[in-house]
């Protein structure tokens, strides 16, 4: 489908990123009127909060002794819920260019096309993405018959596979493939698997009745030519390591944070971090603007309250942007009823 | 007191350490660009080392937390440990660790 004009989403601010300071940038924006609509490679909101470490326990929120990583993504959710964002979530933010009006135009990857005079970097340590196996010439087949995750079921009909991981993904695409494909091996560095009980009994019962292999061992090698995979080496404990024959491998082995496209945005970065001013958290292009884990400064500490900061500094900046026949006022939530409407407190 | 890192090109580098700092926090000082993406919280498996066998015995075996998490490592051996989960103490001087695959 090709992207005509009208899909083009045109609002006040684009949020890249989803985690916490990007939420929260919603909310300093929201209150001098500024409408965001987010985009975040991650299917949910909460950026690490959610995928590093949902379960621990933060304990330097101001006025939060302590609440886990989950706890703050809610409790940021609710607190800009007044501010309605628009979340574009499950896409990664591929294009940055600037349009013949003056904005600033964000592509995704998948075709979302949303225009604004500001655009927030708020993407952390970049974007989640699989990480990749570390072996010797795996890149001639990855892509081809070595893959990080699951597009299409369909072409791993017949396919002598290769899964590779102990968790979630990997116990529910070895239960999902194992009829489809010709036959699933299922490699795991320890007899143990970190997945739903429910994955695990399956994937046992599969393995007894010797519909699918199971194999505790360490892949250390591929093989094969043109990139189509020919064997993978696996090396069990105490054992000469020993080729598989196999013709298409999936590895699981959870997600790692790469800067991305961003990078290429035209923005200035330095060891993939962003400089910015700080008194206004400007990137060097005008409008564009970098907050949180990807930004440095002199004395920089990567924590989410520096973060939160950073975002009320940006927010007063990006006013006239958006708002440029409007003068900026600076007032408080306590007293402020122009805030209190725009929180929906107004009575 | 000082930790031998050995890094991905086979590189032995003598870095000094501090007590109660991790060795994450040890080998980064150190000036080694490590992943560890988390920044030290047991979450990512980007911190992954290879304690030498002859230290093995003189630090605290790894708890469930970290045995689970090496399972987003890549090549872990019985050697194989997070960095992040070690913690320096003076009977830890001269300790052996070499950088895995995956964690720069």
């Amino acid at each position: 489908m090709t992207n005509t004009q009208q899909d083009v989403i045109s609002t006040d601010v684009i949020i890249v990123g989803a985690g916490p300071i990007g939420l929260f940038a919603v909310f300093e924006l929201g209150l001098y009127d500024m409408k965001c609509h987010l985009i975040d490679i991650l299917d949910r909101v909460g950026g690490q909060c959610a995928e590093l470490y949902p379960e621990k326990p933060i304990y330097d929120i101001p006025a939060v002794p302590v609440c886990t990583g989950a706890e703050l993504t809610e409790r940021l959710m609710e607190q800009i819920k007044p501010f309605s964002p628009t979340f574009h979530l499950g896409q990664m933010a591929e294009k940055m260019e600037k349009t013949a009006d003056g904005k600033w135009r964000v592509t995704t990857d998948r075709g979302t096309m949303l225009e604004a005079p500001v655009v927030v970097l708020a993407a952390g340590g970049g974007s989640f993405v699989p990480k990749k196996m570390p072996l010797k010439g795996i890149e001639a087949f990855e892509g081809t018959s070595v893959f990080y995750a699951v597009r299409k079921m369909e072409s791993f009909r017949d396919k002598t596979l290769v899964i590779s991981g102990g968790g979630d993904s990997a116990l529910d695409w070895a239960i999902n493939l194992q009829p489809v494909a010709k036959h699933v091996t299922l490699i795991h560095r320890r007899d143990e698997f970190r997945a739903a009980p429910d994955s695990v009994s399956k994937m046992r019962a599969l393995v007894a009745s010797g519909a699918m292999d199971l194999k505790i061992a360490n892949i250390t090698g591929v093989s094969g030519q043109g990139g189509h995979l020919e064997s993978v080496t696996m090396k069990e404990e105490g054992k000469d390591p020993v080729e598989l024959p196999c013709d298409s491998m999936l590895a699981f082995y959870g997600l790692t944070m790469k800067l991305g496209p961003v990078a290429d945005f035209g923005i200035t970065f330095e060891n993939e971090l962003v400089p910015v001013d700080t008194a206004t958290f400007e990137t060097n292009l005008q409008g564009v603007f970098a907050i949180g884990d990807i930004n440095v400064y002199p004395g920089k500490m990567k924590l989410i309250l520096s973060g939160f900061h950073e975002a009320a500094l940006m927010a007063k900046k990006a006013f006239p942007y958006v708002h440029p026949d409007r003068r900026y006022r600076f007032q408080y939530t306590t007293s402020s009823s122009n805030l209190h409407k725009q929180l929906g407190k107004d009575e | 007191m000082h930790i031998y890192c050995t890094d991905i090109e086979g590189k032995v580098n003598e870095l000094p350490a501090t007590e109660e700092w991790s060795v994450m926090e040890i080998i980064r000082e150190g000036g080694i660009a490590m992943l560890a993406q988390c920044g030290g919280s047991c979450a990512c498996a980007t911190c992954h080392v290879y304690v030498d066998p002859a230290w093995k015995d003189k630090i605290p075996p790894a708890g469930e937390e970290e045995i689970g998490m090496l399972d987003g490592a890549f090549e872990v051996t019985a050697d194989s440990r997070l960095a992040c989960q070690i913690f320096f103490t003076k009977e830890l001087d001269g300790l052996k660790v070499t950088l895995a695959n995956g964690s720069m």
